[in-house]
């Protein structure tokens, strides 16, 4: 398995899909199990660790994570698509999530998104920027309303990103 | 202590009095100031004595219904059936982060509730369901989660009295329904976030079909300090005017506001001391022009209302508006009212779970007439047409999401129907007609 | 309007409510639209199906009960003692007009090229209550049409997302390949890539649509509803017997759908009989009673045939009488009473396939037996047999009645009585005379299914030329050979079947109906 396989982010939708619960992975999930009693209620969990093992939940990941809990694929795209936070399609490296629900709004949030948009240079939302590092999102409230701006990025959450602080945070990230 | 900001003498810190304490995180620390203790002397009390001691207290559920704690917890019965315990770390109301907070600094102090709460209903196995986008908070918990059972305070045999305390955290994935508490339960099975029909109610069959109590993160860290303290003693943190509301209540504050974050006051407590002593007011040079006081699902009040209210479940529905959640979120004159009202129906939109008709219809459509009207391309007509709808939307679905989303366009007309007027009239001259004379040119 | 008051005592066991005005007395449990319908109310509703678990999503079903602060789902609300139902108050009246308007907007106005025009919900109820106009002046959702696979297309923007269909993949044919995905106004029905609907019973997503969203394509832009002729019948595609009508264009069978009977089918059909109708559209049929003659088999008229036929039969020193186990009853006891006159050996062929049950219902499945009425050809005397041209020679006279499929060839010397709708090479070879009949759905008649129940079918198309009904040709038969004297009627036959064979004791028409009934039958099959 190369490197590339595994990166978080940044996944070629092409490449053919390696298992995800093999060995370490499927003993994680197996101890998940004990702590439900249907197998249905890991599915979240398994969505979760497919999309931080491989990037992106791919419907060949949907088809393995369908096999292992006994279900079928078709239901495990419904709950998917449910759920905004597992990405349907690959991401850019960094995923920059921006809320710009009506808190954060007030204080300016569509101001922090356009100056995301300029500095990764991906210009339009949901469009991964052409080196592949950047996909700028709007995101329905991240629940950190009295740090207006709030951005995640990735798995981090930043708090108070301002128009003038984007540039040095953009610059920050490899 | 406090955060983002030092606790303010008004306050009174009773759940949030660690917050910024980065030592209170762990369990020795949490254990060197006194923790665990009240989940000892719980767990060695019947769990219909500790059902009692909530109910005398007057705790009510602080995720946004107010339903009194003490009796939902009464509803388990010890019938020999598996229980379950569901708290609600969901919060995702637009203006709420107090759970947050809560989570993030003293995760010790939810697992201790949680296990308390589980013993008095009855449970042995917990779920803490924590959004998706709380990276940090489901960090922390998991951690003091696995700091607890390690010290042998979960487990099968919890601090050493012989019972089961089971507590599983489980993350969502991006779904404001989710808060909704028959919706946490389908996610929690692996389902879509689809809120369900009630009857059944979750005390009769919730999670995995079981007797199920449900309650939000703040509901059983206060628990734990009714417990710990006493009924009487939690009585006497609010205003005594009012033996509705008791104890304290956390809440956040957002938006056009010199201090945002997260305060801590008896209930009663003034609003107009709240949002201008402990808050600042709003942004230097600004005036208010709206608040919301409990989330943004709650109607929208004009400053003066919002500033004559007390800060209880009755002091704010007296007022116009309710309770909630305790999100307040202000907007200063700078706002235009038909964006942002916009904005919030755009949220609830996007968050509609697409069951009931009315809702996944109703959303989608308020925010095209809202975005129209705030291009500059709507007409008197709309104005009627929203508040149809919104009628339409009210009372007729599954959850109260619909609702929720024809909150702010009622009360928004209500109260700021020149803006929305002026936008109409303004631009006018500039909405397109086509006629057979320009077609003819 | 109050109603009066309940007497509880007189219904022991059941509730009492009032609905529109009327007394309903319903077992405890019963939904308010079930509980409406007895009292001849039809709640309006998209969502909720009678064969499918509640959902409770559409809300078009909120009717109005006295002292409940809120309307209330009548699908998802069960009756209480005393309570008080109006279904059209202003209120509910109000909130169905809603629903209607939301349901609508996103909806195409598309009903002149739509294939559930005529018979659609939306429409139907659009027109009973809803708005004239539209206030909706934003832009239409628009999502492409997507082929589901099996025999069914999906039309997104006419998709309600009721949810039938994706509780019937989920719940009944427990093969979830549907589901709601996304959320919000952009939700749809989905599927998974590659993974399409081939169940066997997967087709009757199509008719629990209430709308034009799931469409089949087999019967795509062939007929408007409204030009429909329909009669009731039985699938005679295998020996559950589901109840299904038979709907027709022009004298073309152009559509099979499932007709509800709680005992058999519930509201389902299966594949097999939904789409295995064309043979009842066969134009090479045979038209014309034949009779062999110096030219070989020459058109001849109906009484030369029959008695040639007698007389053949009358001198024959060995009968076999080959049935399809197909045939009504009706015809099988006629061709039973020539068989035990002239002591003739009557058999039949059973075709078999693959067993597919629907799961989630009970005791129902596309049986292995693909025969309507192998259950009443086995009690009127038909036995089974694998090759029933076997050990037949110069000597012999074979009756084939419908059996062409049966008979792949003729034994020398063997002479064979042709009745049947078909006259294939083979069995023109050594036909001494064909009598054209009816297929199943140009004539009247019952079958009995496996488990023993009796069921009629309606004749849905007219015959062509000079075919007569097979019940009719037999009982002439049977005349003629002095066999007896019978009726030409179906529902006389059946009635003289029922006089003379035991299992069929006690039956008649009028005591059947359109939902059949099991009678003495069901001792005779298992004991």
């Amino acid at each position: 398995m190369s490197l590339h396989a595994i990166a978080p982010h940044g996944h070629d939708a092409h490449q053919a899909h390696v298992p995800v619960f093999t060995g370490a992975r499927r003993a994680e999930l197996d101890e998940l199990l004990t702590r439900y009693p249907a197998k249905m209620a890991a599915l979240l969990p398994a969505l979760w660790m497919l999309q931080e093992d491989r990037g992106w939940v791919s419907p060949e990941g949907m088809a393995e994570v369908a096999q292992v809990l006994e279900l079928t694929p078709a239901y495990v795209k419904g709950v998917v698509s449910f759920y905004t936070m597992y990405h349907q399609h690959p991401v850019g490296k960094h995923y920059v999530q921006v809320c710009t629900t009506t808190p954060c709004n007030v204080c300016g949030a569509e101001d922090v998104v356009n100056a995301f948009l300029k500095e990764t240079k991906c210009g339009e939302l949901g469009v991964t920027s052409a080196d592949g590092r950047f996909t700028v999102v709007e995101v329905e409230c991240l629940g950190a309303c009295g740090f207006a701006t709030p951005v995640m990025i990735n798995e981090a959450l930043v708090e108070c990103v301002s128009v003038d602080s984007v540039k040095d945070l953009v610059a920050g990230l490899d | 202590m406090g955060y983002p900001h030092p606790s303010h003498p008004g306050e009174t810190p009773v759940i949030s009095k660690y917050f910024g304490d980065a030592a209170a995180r762990t369990l020795a620390g949490w254990q060197e100031r006194g923790g665990y203790e009240t989940l000892r002397q719980a767990l060695a009390t019947d769990p219909v004595e500790v059902q009692n001691v909530v109910k005398e207290s007057g705790l009510r559920g602080r995720g946004g219904a107010g339903f009194p704690t003490g009796v939902k917890w009464s509803f388990m019965k010890p019938d020999g059936k598996t229980h379950y315990l569901c708290i609600n770390a969901d919060e995702s109301e637009p203006g709420t982060f107090k759970d947050r907070e809560i989570m993030r600094w003293t995760p010790h102090q939810l697992v201790e509730g949680t296990a308390i709460a589980a013993h008095a209903i009855f449970a042995e196995t917990a779920y803490i369901y924590i959004r998706g986008e709380y990276t940090e908070p489901v960090n922390r918990v998991r951690e003091a989660v696995r700091e607890a059972y390690a010290a042998g305070i979960l487990g099968a045999n919890a601090m050493g009295s012989g019972k089961r305390v089971d507590v599983h955290v489980h993350k969502g994935a991006g779904a404001y329904i989710c808060g909704e508490e028959t919706a946490l339960m389908n996610s929690l099975e692996g389902r879509r976030g689809n809120p369900r029909i009630k009857p059944p109610f979750p005390a009769v069959a919730g999670l995995f079909a079981q007797p199920t109590t449900i309650n939000n993160v703040e509901t059983v860290c206060a628990a734990t300090h009714v417990l710990q303290h006493g009924a009487q003693w939690y009585k006497s943190l609010s205003s005594p005017t009012n033996p509705k509301s008791t104890g304290t209540k956390l809440f956040s504050v957002c938006g056009n506001v010199a201090r945002p974050g997260n305060y801590e006051v008896g209930m009663g407590f003034s609003m107009k001391e709240f949002l201008w002593d402990l808050c600042g007011g709003p942004p230097a040079g600004r005036s208010f022009k709206a608040i919301i006081p409990g989330g943004s699902s709650v109607p929208i009040l004009l400053p003066e209302e919002a500033e004559a209210a007390v800060m209880d479940y009755e002091g704010i529905q007296a007022a116009g508006s309710l309770l909630g959640s305790g999100g307040v979120i202000c907007f200063d004159d700078t706002q235009c009212m038909v964006r942002q009202i916009a904005r919030l129906c755009r949220f609830y939109a996007h968050e509609s779970c697409a069951q009931c008709t009315q809702c996944r219809e109703g959303t989608a459509w308020t925010v095209k007439i809202l975005e129209r009207i705030r291009d500059g391309e709507g007409t008197m007509k709309d104005l009627d047409t929203l508040l149809e709808i919104a009628d339409n939307m009210t009372g007729k679905t599954i959850c109260v999401l619909s609702d929720s989303c024809a909150t702010p366009v009622v009360s928004g007309l209500k109260k700021f129907r020149h803006e929305f007027e002026a936008k109409i009239q303004k631009n006018r001259s500039s909405v397109m007609i086509p006629s057979f004379s320009t077609a003819a040119a | 309007m109050s109603a009066p008051a309940p007497i509880a005592s007189a219904n022991p066991g059941m509730v009492t409510l009032t609905i529109e005005g009327r007394t309903v007395v319903v077992p405890p449990g019963t939904n308010l639209i079930e509980a409406a319908k007895t009292a001849g109310v039809l709640v309006p509703h998209y969502c909720y199906h009678p064969s499918l678990p509640v959902a409770g999503v559409c809300r078009m079903c909120l009717v109005e009960v006295e002292k409940f602060p809120k309307l209330t789902p009548a699908c998802a609300t069960s009756v209480g003692e005393g309570q008080v139902v109006h279904v059209h108050s202003d209120k509910a009246r109000e909130a169905r007009k809603g629903v209607l308007e939301f349901l609508l907007i996103n909806h195409p106005l598309d009903c002149p090229i739509c294939d559930q025009s005529g018979e659609c919900e939306l429409q139907d109820y659009t027109f009973a209550e809803g708005r004239k106009d539209s206030r909706y002046m934003e832009p239409k959702r628009f999502n492409p049409m997507e082929d589901f696979g099996g025999d069914v297309l999906y039309v997104p923007n006419r998709c309600i997302l009721c949810t039938r269909c994706v509780r019937f993949m989920d719940v009944v044919a427990q093969d979830p390949v549907l589901n709601v995905s996304e959320r919000g106004d952009r939700a749809f029905i989905g599927k998974f890539e590659g993974q399409d609907l081939t169940h066997a019973w997967a087709g009757n997503v199509v008719d629990l649509c209430p709308v034009g969203a799931l469409l089949s394509k087999d019967f795509l832009n062939k007929a408007r509803a409204w030009e429909l002729d329909r009669a009731a019948s039985i699938c005679p595609g295998c020996s559950q017997g589901c109840n299904v009508m038979i709907e027709t264009r022009d004298n073309v069978v152009v559509r099979i759908r499932p007709r509800p009977n709680a005992s058999v089918n519930q509201h389902f059909a299966c594949e097999v009989g939904r789409l295995n109708y064309r043979w009842m559209n066969r134009r090479d049929r045979l038209e014309y009673p034949h009779a062999r003659s110096t030219q070989g088999l020459t058109p001849a008229s109906w009484s030369e045939a029959i008695t040639t036929a007698a007389t053949a039969i009358s001198s024959a020193s060995r009968v076999t009488i080959v049935a399809s186990p197909s045939l009504s009853n009706e015809t099988l006891f006629l061709l039973s009473r020539i068989a035990t006159h002239v002591k003739a050996n009557a058999v039949m062929m059973v075709p078999t396939g693959t067993e597919a049950p629907l799961p989630g219902a009970k005791d129902l499945a596309l049986r292995a037996e693909r025969a309507a009425n192998h259950t009443g050809a086995g009690l009127l005397g038909f036995t089974d047999v694998i090759s029933p041209m076997a050990g037949l020679g110069a000597n012999d006279l074979v009756i084939a009645v419908d059996a062409a499929d049966a008979i792949a060839s003729v034994p020398d010397g063997v002479r064979v009585i042709v009745i049947g709708t078909v006259l294939t090479e083979a069995l023109a070879e050594s036909a001494i005379v064909a009598l054209p009949v009816c297929n199943f759905a140009e004539e009247d008649g019952t079958f009995t299914n496996l488990r023993g129940r009796v069921q009629r079918f309606l004749q849905a198309k007219a015959p062509p030329a000079q075919v007569r009904p097979s019940y009719r040709v037999a009982s002439e038969l049977a005349r003629s050979i002095g066999a007896g004297s019978f009726p030409v009627l179906a529902s006389e036959v059946f009635t003289a079947l029922a006089a003379t064979v035991p299992a069929f004791g006690g039956l008649s028409y009028r005591a059947l109906g359109l939902q059949g009934g099991p009678a003495a039958l069901l001792t005779e099959v298992t004991g």
